[in-house]
Formats: structure tokens, sequence, C-alpha cells
């Protein structure tokens, strides 16, 4: 290809990148604007931070869901590794209580746990793919029946319940606040930083991009496959204990129908953010407005009377494919078949 | 000549052909006529132009000008091998057949007979069976693509051309792929489709097998017709001389006398890896070894493994005279070792990113700094690349797709480059690039085989083989056919090795 159309080609791509970056902001004002016109109460400070907490869960868990997609990856899992964790913490908990009391010790060792049960879980999910060559998507619905069904177990088809006790101490982990931002934003917030860097200015962020590009560059490359790949579910691992323990205080229980659908809400926000799915381009800041977008859409359903909210899921369903839509046109090369 | 007269005759017929891509020409008023029942050699080097005629002939590009005469009809050719319904149909050499389904499905695709919707598989078996006796070949019907050698799949391309009654066939090197023996049998195959009228084009690069099997032969050269001509009027030589139409030793830079003295900076003792036995060489510093052999003798395989992209069997790798294994690549680019793959676009580079990113995505650890990556070092890298491999493009920021083949191997070598390797392996060096960048990476490997960097070269190309190496090694099947120096490095004794008729005495 000549030098000159080369050139060419890639301003314009530059060009529809810029439209593509600033798509899901775009979209997330347009909604804060249909939010504020349908009732004004949208824009209030206490709507705004509502709005911001429960964005935080599928926001956090998203941000690793981004390192598991950029690398060509997919991991259905974490809805129910959300429960399960959960229901796990919730029963170290209750029992921790009898020798630690209800105190502050007995938190720390329910987070400890959540985090451990994280890393491990998003581990295995990487292995299982990696050495054992199974394709992610089957692991991760594998993974994900297993976990459902476990906390159904645990909780004998039932509801676990965090002791009132504790559910004291823990309380503000979900209610409380910093600087007038309720603490899940807060998470929120670091775990998109940490996030951001991570994809974007190390090898790590690197690698996993070049993974999802072309897995067979990236092994000439002298990248460890494997390893980096793994990495991507521990990470996600991560991001589900982190989300786990700052739900947890919010109801104070676990239950078959813990973290229902966060797996596609999760990916959904990812991909309404710009990342695509088949891998090779990630994007955290797209990721995070994506999760906004999706809470938005919710929180305004919630607000007016204009659709019902139950049709809460067809207006997700749309967007996510609207989003998509719209990118196919900017990653399609139309008609500029390579010779 | 009188126009009509050829025109009349030829069933297609390309008239001052032009094609440029963006505002790079790659063919200059070529002009290639193919007569009914003649066999065309369509003859030239790497990046004379053959691909991109034979994709114009075949309606997969469109000439940028000229015109294309069907049955003495000037046509446009429909695009994506929508041209096989007017009987042009294109062979690729990376064959087009779906692994996973059966011969019989495969000659059918996207055209069953169906009887009411039903899939009519009797009929559609009996045909093929027809086909391929027609062509004389064993095959059977039934029998999955994925089961079949690559010569068999061949001849299932031949049947499916056959099926679709196909008047000009046009193949991108049949025989590349193929023994001594399939190419025979494949050749047979060729004398009955001639003998029915079909006219066959085909590229190849064995000039003794256009002289044997072609009637006429085109020449190309840097785009340019350079002439058709009577194959029996024509030696394998003066094809060459017509081909290369220069002094090849302006190609390839001095060369320095090896220094026989020098250490040894690899040594390879009886390597077995899957598909090779008992590989055994050595490599000192400063040398360039060639590793030359027919294709799937065995040459990538056996430095895949030694550079960990590969499990051993068994054999012992010595770095400076110490034992070593690698499992990773990372582990053996740390040792300075590089390799650099002949699959630039499925191995070697990311397509859909910049220049930056795969620069430094082999040697990544070497620009991180603290937690983060050193960007400002990328850049400067860049630059550096840039100038010091001449890598041509107008904007820094373009993306590696929509570079053109000389410039993607040029970033392909700087990038393996920047991680300082003191052993450097390249496949395949100037595979699909021009004449004018081979030769700069010619040069290229001998400046830094002067530096004290050994190198070894794998290559399928003959004349490249012999014309930078300081000793070459011949593989067959897996096997150390032999080790040529000095005046021994000649096209003739290299074929006699890598054919199996001529093997050292291990001693």
């Amino acid at each position: 290809m000549s030098d000159v159309a080369a050139s060419n080609t890639t301003k314009d791509k530059r060009m529809r990148f810029d439209i593509k970056t600033a798509g899901p902001a775009i979209a997330l004002i347009l909604l804060c604007i249909i939010g504020f016109l349908l009732n004004p109460a949208f824009l209030s400070e206490g709507n705004l931070t509502n709005l911001l907490t429960r964005s935080a869960f599928i926001g956090i868990i998203a941000v690793g869901a981004t390192f598991v997609i950029t690398a060509g990856g997919i991991d259905l899992s974490v809805g129910s590794m959300a429960a399960a964790i959960a229901g796990v913490m919730i029963i170290i908990m209750n029992s921790a209580m009898e020798t630690l009391g209800p105190g502050m010790a007995t938190v720390l060792l329910g987070g400890g746990c959540s985090i451990l049960l994280g890393l491990g879980a998003g581990w295995i999910n990487g292995v299982l793919t990696t050495k054992g060559k199974i394709e992610a998507f089957i692991v991760t619905l594998g993974t994900m029946g297993i976990y459902r069904s476990l906390v159904t177990y645990f909780a004998d088809g039932g509801t676990l319940s965090l002791d009132f006790a504790i559910r004291g101490t823990y309380r503000p982990v979900y209610y409380g606040s910093i600087l007038g931002l309720p603490a899940p934003v807060w998470v929120f917030i670091a775990v998109s930083i940490c996030g951001w860097f991570l994809m974007n200015r190390t090898a790590f962020g690197r690698y996993c991009t070049a993974i999802g590009s072309n897995e067979s560059v990236a092994k000439y490359s002298a990248i460890k496959v494997d390893r980096i790949k793994t990495m991507t579910y521990v990470i996600q691992g991560l991001c589900v204990s982190l989300a786990t323990i700052i739900y947890v205080p919010r109801l104070g229980s676990a239950s078959a129908s813990t973290g229902v659908m966060w797996e596609l809400e999760a990916i959904a926000a990812v991909i309404i953010g710009g990342t695509v799915l088949k891998g090779g381009y990630g994007r955290i800041g797209g990721t995070i407005l994506g999760a906004l977008i999706l809470t938005t859409i919710g929180n305004i359903l919630n607000f007016t009377d204009l659709i019902s909210n139950y049709l809460n899921g067809t207006m997700q369903g749309l967007i996510i494919i609207i989003a998509v839509w719209l990118q196919r046109g900017d990653w399609g090369k139309a008609k500029a078949t390579k010779s | 000549m009188l126009d009509g007269a050829i025109e009349s005759v030829s069933v297609l017929k390309a008239d001052h052909i032009s094609k440029s891509f963006g505002a790079v020409p790659v063919l200059f008023s070529v002009s290639m006529d193919i007569r009914p029942g003649e066999v065309h050699a369509l003859i030239g080097e790497n990046g004379a132009g053959k691909s991109t005629l034979m994709k114009i002939l075949s309606g997969f590009h469109a000439p940028t000008s000229g015109r294309i005469l069907f049955d003495g009809v000037e046509v446009v050719l429909p695009p994506d091998g929508e041209a096989e319904k007017m009987g042009i149909v294109l062979i690729h050499q990376e064959l087009n057949l779906a692994e996973q389904m059966t011969v019989e499905e495969n000659i059918f695709l996207g055209r069953e007979l169906t009887s009411r919707g039903i899939l009519q598989r009797d009929v559609m078996r009996e045909k093929v069976r027809g086909y391929l006796s027609d062509i004389g070949v064993d095959i059977s019907p039934s029998a999955r693509i994925s089961e079949l050698s690559i010569a068999e799949k061949q001849m299932v391309e031949v049947a499916k051309a056959i099926s679709r009654n196909a008047r000009v066939l046009i193949m991108d090197e049949p025989t590349a792929v193929l023994t001594e023996a399939e190419t025979e049998l494949f050749f047979r195959q060729v004398e009955r489709l001639k003998s029915k009228g079909v006219a066959i084009v085909f590229v190849s690069h064995k000039l003794s097998e256009v002289k044997q099997i072609a009637d006429r032969v085109t020449i190309l050269r840097d785009g340019q017709w350079i002439g058709s001509q009577e194959a029996i009027a024509l030696t394998p030589d003066a094809m060459a001389q017509m081909m290369v139409g220069r002094e090849l030793s302006d190609l390839y830079p001095p060369m320095n006398e090896a220094d026989v003295d020098a250490q040894r900076v690899l040594e390879v003792r009886n390597l077995c890896v899957k598909g090779i036995q008992d590989v055994s060489f050595d490599l000192r510093k400063g040398e360039i070894l060639g590793f030359s052999g027919l294709i799937g003798s065995g040459r990538t395989a056996v430095f895949e493994a030694i550079c960990g992209l590969a499990p051993i069997e068994s054999g012992q790798i010595l770095i400076d005279g110490v034992e070593t294994r690698f499992d990773s690549v990372a582990a053996s680019r740390d040792a300075g070792l590089a390799y650099l793959t002949k699959d630039r676009k499925a191995k070697g580079l990311l397509l859909n990113k910049q220049m930056r990113p795969n620069l430094t995505l082999f040697s990544l650890p070497k620009f991180t700094r603290r937690f983060g990556l050193d960007t400002g070092a990328e850049d400067k890298a860049l630059e550096r690349a840039i100038r010091r491999f001449d890598i041509r493009t107008r904007d820094p920021k373009i993306i590696v797709g929509d570079m053109s083949g000389g410039n993607q191997q040029k970033l392909l070598l700087a990038k393996v480059m920047e991680s300082e390797p003191r052993i450097v392996i390249i496949d395949e060096p100037t595979r699909g690039i021009d004449v004018g960048t081979k030769q700069q990476i010619y040069h290229f490997i001998a400046a830094l085989a002067a530096e004290g960097v050994s190198v070894v070269i794998i290559s399928s190309e003959m004349p490249e083989i012999i014309g930078i190496s300081h000793r070459v090694v011949v593989m067959r099947e897996g096997q150390v056919m032999g080790v040529l120096s000095g005046d021994e490095i000649n096209e003739n004794e290299i074929v006699r090795y890598a054919a199996g008729l001529k093997r050292e005495s291990r001693g």
C-alpha cells in the first residue's frame, strides 16, 4: 500500500477513533439530560450519589472483565462467583463471631477470605483455560453453574444472613461516606485508576492487548501467554471479591438470587465502553462509562412512569445492541480489503 | 503481431494492464494472452508482480488501467472469485478448502445439488468420483480434507476446478509443496486437462519444471513485461537471465571471510524434536550460516525448538559452550537468542496496531521503568529504528497492516534487533518483498555479521542462500544431509543434498 493512501486512511481512522472514544461519554451526557428533563430530581445530590454507588458493583467487576476480554477471553462466572463468595464470607464471619466477637477483626477476616476466594476462583478459571486448553466460554459457563449451586447449597435453598451484631460494624463499608462520597464510590475510583494504569501504562496491559490481538504474534514475541491470560482471570477474581466486600453489608445476606445477571451487565459495560469483544483493544475509561450508562438507564426508568421499570432489561439489551452496532461502523474496514 | 489474430485464438487476454496499490505501481502495462489447451508459465522474482497479475486475470483485483479480453470480448471480471462462473478458476497457494468437510462436500460447496431442498448426496458422490477418475487420482469422495496430504488437497482443488467447467485454470506455485513423485503425478493431470482444451497458467520458481511442462513462458520483472516466448526456445538459464535482468552479484554484499577460529557461540548436538532426527551443527561468532532444503524439511522446527517455542525430545544445546535448554521464548531472548518468524502476518506483527507497540513488544522489559512503560524511550527507539532500517512511511502512526510487505519486514527485523541479540535466526528474510528491499536486508545482515553477531538464515530461495552464507547446512526430511562451505556452496551441490542424492558421511 502506498504511503500516501495509508496515511490518509490512518488520518480518518483517527478521526473516527475520536468519535468512538467520545461516544460513550456523549451517550451518558444525553441520558443525564433526558433524565433531568423527565424529572429534575434526577440531578439531585441524593440521586447522583445513589447512582454512583449502584454503579460501583458492576463497574468494579467490569474493570476486571476489561482485562479478560482484551486478552481475548471471557468470564461468565462473575455473578455466581460473587454470590458464592458472599455466602462463604457470611458463613465465615458468623462462625468467627464466637471467638473474635462482632468487631473489626471479624469483618477483616471476612474481607481477607473474600479476596483469597476471588483470587483462587480467578486462578482456577485461568488455569483451566490456559493449561487445560478449554475454551474460556466453556470453563466459565461450568464454574458459573458450580458457584451458583454452591451458594444455593450453603443457604440450603434459602438465605444466608449476616449476624446482626456484625452488620453494625460492617455497615459503613456500604453506607458510610468519606468527603461526601459513599465508600463504594471510593473503591470504584481506586479500582478504576489502578485498572487504567495497569492497562495503559504497564507492560502487562500491552501484553493483554497483544495476546487479544494475535496470540501467535504474542507467543513469538517472548510473551508468556498462559501466564498473562491466567493473570487476567485472577484480576477479574480480585475485582469480584472487592465488589462482594462492598455488596455484602448492603443487604447483609446472600442467596441464590445474589449477583444474578451480573456477568451480562459487566460484559455489557465493557462492550458499551468500546472494548472489542474478540480482544486486542481495551478501554478502561470506556468500561467505567459503560457501567454508569447501564445504571443510569435503570435509574431513569425508576424515576419516571414513561416505561415500566420491569422493562429495564429490555432497555439495557437495546443499548448494548445499539452500542455494538455503532462500533461496527468504526471497526469494519469498509471495502478496504488488503491485497 | 496481428492483434486480431491473437484475440481470436486466446481465451483470456490481458492487454496493457497496469495496477497500482495506492500510489505504488506494481504492474506497468503488462500483456499476456492465454490460449486454450496450453500450459502457460508465469515466472519472475518475488515482487515482480506475478501474484497481482494472476489476481487481475481471475477478477480478485481490478486493473488500474488496461483491458481484459475473454473470448476476444472486453470484459470486467466480477470480483471475489465470481469469475469462476465464467470458467476462470484461481487456485491459491494456500489452498482454499474447508478442512473439516469431505472431498465431496468441498467440491460442491456453494452449489450443492438438491431436489426439493434435500441434498442429492448420491448424485454428487457419483459426479465427484467421475471428476477424480478424470484426473486419475485415487481419493475417496467421503474422505475428510484434514486427512489428506497437501498433494491430495491440491488434486481436490483441481477436481473442484474441473467440476466448474474451468476453461482457464490459474495456479499459484502448485508444485512448491510437492515432492518429486507428487509433482510427476501432478504434471500428468495437467497434461490431461490440457488435452481437454483447458488453458493452464501456473507460477513456478522451479525453472527446470517450467521447461518440462510449459508450452509458453511469460516473464515479469519489477512489474514490467519482459517477454512471452515459446518454452522450447528457452533454457532455464536464459529464463533466469530474463527474470533477473542484471548481474546477481549486485544484489548481495561483498562477503567478509569467515573467521574459522572464532569461538562457537551455538552448538547443537543430536537434537531430536517432533519430525526432526539427530540434528547437529555449530555456529561461530560473526558467521552467517545458511539453512537450505525443501519446504517441510524441518529447518524451522529445529530453531523453534531451540528458542523455546516447541518441546525438545532429546539432544544438547550449548551456548558459549554451556549446556542450556530454554523453556520459554523470553528465556532464549534473555540469553541473546532471537528468532524472526517467516510468517510475518500471522506470527510476526500485530497488523491492527501501530509501529511503536510492535517494535517494542519483543523486548518490552527493556522499556519498563519502575512500574510503568517508558513511552518516551519507546518513541526514541522507533525513531532510531526508522532511520537504521530505512522504514519508509509518511506517518509514524500508520497501522502496520497498511504498510507494504517490505516495510513490514524491516519493522519485524527492527523488532527482533531491539533485543540486541548475539545470535539471530532469520527465517525467510525476504519472503514476498521487492528486490530493492531485499538488497537492503542482505546488506544489513552482512553488516550485522561484521559486527560479530552470528546469523542463521533459513531460506528456500537458493540464490539468497548462496549469495550471503559463509556455510550452508542442507536438510531433508528432518535430517541434516550435509554442511557445505567455500566452493561447495553452489546450486548443483545443494540440490543434490536436498533431494537426497548425496549425503555427508558422519565423522
